[in-house]
């Protein structure tokens, strides 16, 4: 089983990121989880999300306490260690960040970490600083757990509602993302 | 399981608002603000979007909810509402009126905890107030249970007039997405065909009653001893309603009352309630000294059920969301009282209450503290 756990700020779509994560899993043939982990609701606020992917049948309900992948939606969450709770060495971290550099990587728990600059591919194409799917590119990519062609049914599926332009803006940045350098 | 059985990937309220849908209440009422679930917002807007004929009927509090669907269910409709924490507790007044009524209302619970201190997360404080009400209560486990109670408390409800509550965890199971099988209209209307109305079940001009009128001494307590009857011959009922649910999907063998998961003569055995039940079976899939106990059906107690499932048990765990200050566990009361005078180790753990998080690593040391000599009868864990 893999486990993954995401941390974001209220607003920036965090849950949505997991149930994205759960989605692109089940359309690949497997078993997946995805919930949040609520906590005062108001923007700004630092949240988290955890999903499970498995090839059996998730019968567990803990949060995500030992992540085998941490996503970072934003690389201000890191002054504050207690996101990295639970990571070891062999913890993936994937960071959306504008300069990789500037992250003090002594925080950092393992040796693969992904860099993403979802913020800019966000405010470029979506034209809105929400990188919940745009991060998944990336995470697509480095760990190989979803397809990029699941997310994409994962996002048309879950922003039906939102109508096709939403949905062609997020394939694109999701899809910019997973071909970029990182 | 034979056969391809097909899952969709489901949040918790969508699947319970999706099979809420298909067994087609005449009348659905509920007050939207928090604590509430997505289930009555998918509900609405499946009414909104034209997918579904009941009437929906926004409240102006829970109380008036629950008066609602008590009213829609006396004149012999279908009635339905959801609810959760400070919610249910302004229902409660209307709760036991449905059931001294005998109106077969269907309730579902997010289980939340309640105030003070405010609390937005899961626990089972909530239901356990109106636990004495005469409700049939469900408990789920994981979103599959929570589809098939759905199922099974309109079809024993109906049958019975006995109204249901079906339980389900908040956030860990109505936020949860997973993989569940919501059943095709033809299996739904198979199982929970149209109400079946009786004279003198409902309220009707042509043949005038009083519902819930005044009982002097004389008669007041016939009626609580027949609705503590009939609340326990549920217990058959559920269990042969189950079977035939079971049939009907093509998968599963539990009799609907609890379910016994792991070595048969383990020594030790956690029994719980709800979503927790997951984390436990998780944790001791490869121990053969431990098993656990899922109690699906909370009221009736199914004393009978329990009382065989734990003949070789000699230590057990009751873990539970919920407390009844200054004295123990519901659900450990309960398995106390079953299983009186046979020698066997119980101990009560209270974990997770508002919302805190019971990991594999809680359960395990559960395990290694039953073992304990001296250890406490209740004691509060994580």
């Amino acid at each position: 089983m893999k486990e993954i756990r995401i941390h974001g700020r209220g607003g920036q779509g965090v849950v949505t990121a997991a149930e994205l994560v759960a989605m692109a899993a089940f359309y690949d043939g497997k078993e997946a989880q995805a919930f949040p982990n609520f906590g005062v609701e108001r923007s700004g606020a630092p949240i988290q999300s955890y999903a499970r992917i498995d090839n059996k049948k998730i019968i567990t309900r803990e949060q995500v306490n030992n992540p085998d992948i941490l996503i970072i939606q934003d690389d201000s969450l890191i002054s504050d260690k207690s996101i990295f709770d639970g990571c070891d060495k062999n913890t993936i971290t994937i960071i959306n960040t504008s300069d990789s550099d500037k992250i003090d990587k002594k925080y950092l728990p393992g040796k693969k970490n992904y860099y993403s600059n979802a913020t800019e591919i966000a405010l470029d194409i979506i034209g809105k600083n929400i990188v919940n799917t745009v991060i998944l590119g990336a995470f697509a990519k480095n760990t190989k757990l979803v397809s990029l062609d699941s997310l994409k049914k994962a996002i048309k599926e879950k922003f039906k509602e939102k109508g096709e332009s939403i949905i062609t803006k997020n394939i694109k940045a999701v899809t910019q993302a997973f071909n970029s350098n990182n | 399981m034979t056969k391809k059985i097909k899952k969709e990937l489901l949040e918790g309220s969508k699947a319970v608002a999706e099979i809420v849908k298909k067994i087609k209440p005449d009348v659905i009422s509920a007050y939207p603000i928090t604590p509430q679930t997505h289930i009555v917002e998918d509900l609405a807007q499946m009414k909104a979007d034209g997918e579904a004929e009941f009437e929906y009927l926004r409240a102006e509090s829970e109380f008036a909810a629950a008066s609602i669907v008590l009213g829609a269910s006396a004149v012999g409709s279908r009635a339905y509402s959801a609810t959760s924490s400070q919610g249910l507790l302004l229902m409660s007044e209307v709760i036991h009126n449905i059931a001294g009524m005998r109106l077969p209302v269907v309730i579902t619970c997010a289980n939340r905890a309640i105030s003070a201190p405010i609390s937005i997360w899961c626990d089972h404080s909530d239901v356990m107030n109106i636990r004495d009400a005469g409700f049939i209560q469900f408990f789920a486990s994981n979103l599959q249970e929570a589809v098939n109670q759905h199922l099974l408390a309109f079809k024993i409800a109906e049958k019975m007039n006995i109204p249901a509550m079906v339980n389900i965890d908040g956030f860990i199971l109505t936020h949860s997405y997973e993989p569940v099988h919501v059943p095709n209209k033809t299996i739904v209307n198979k199982f929970v065909s149209k109400r079946k109305l009786e004279k003198g079940d409902y309220l009707d001009p042509k043949n005038p009653l009083t519902f819930g009128a005044f009982f002097p001494p004389d008669y007041y307590m016939e009626t609580r001893e027949k609705l503590h009857k009939d609340l326990n011959s549920c217990l058959k009922e559920i269990k042969k309603e189950n079977k035939l649910l079971n049939k009907l999907l093509g998968f599963g063998n539990d009799n609907g009352l609890i379910e016994y998961i792991g070595n048969k003569s383990a020594k030790t055995v956690l029994v719980a309630l709800g979503s927790v039940n997951g984390t436990i079976e998780d944790t001791i899939s490869k121990d053969k000294s431990v098993a656990l106990l899922k109690v699906k059906t909370y009221r009736p107690f199914p004393k009978e059920e329990i009382r065989k499932a734990l003949k070789n048990a000699k230590q057990i765990a009751v873990i539970e969301k919920s407390i009844s200050f200054g004295s123990g566990g519901p659900l450990y009361l309960d398995i106390n009282e079953t299983l009186k005078n046979q020698n066997k180790v119980i101990k009560n753990y209270i974990v997770g209450l508002g919302g805190r998080d019971v990991s594999k690593e809680m359960i395990r040391k559960i395990i290694k503290n039953i073992n304990i000599k001296n250890s406490k009868d209740v004691s509060f864990f994580g």
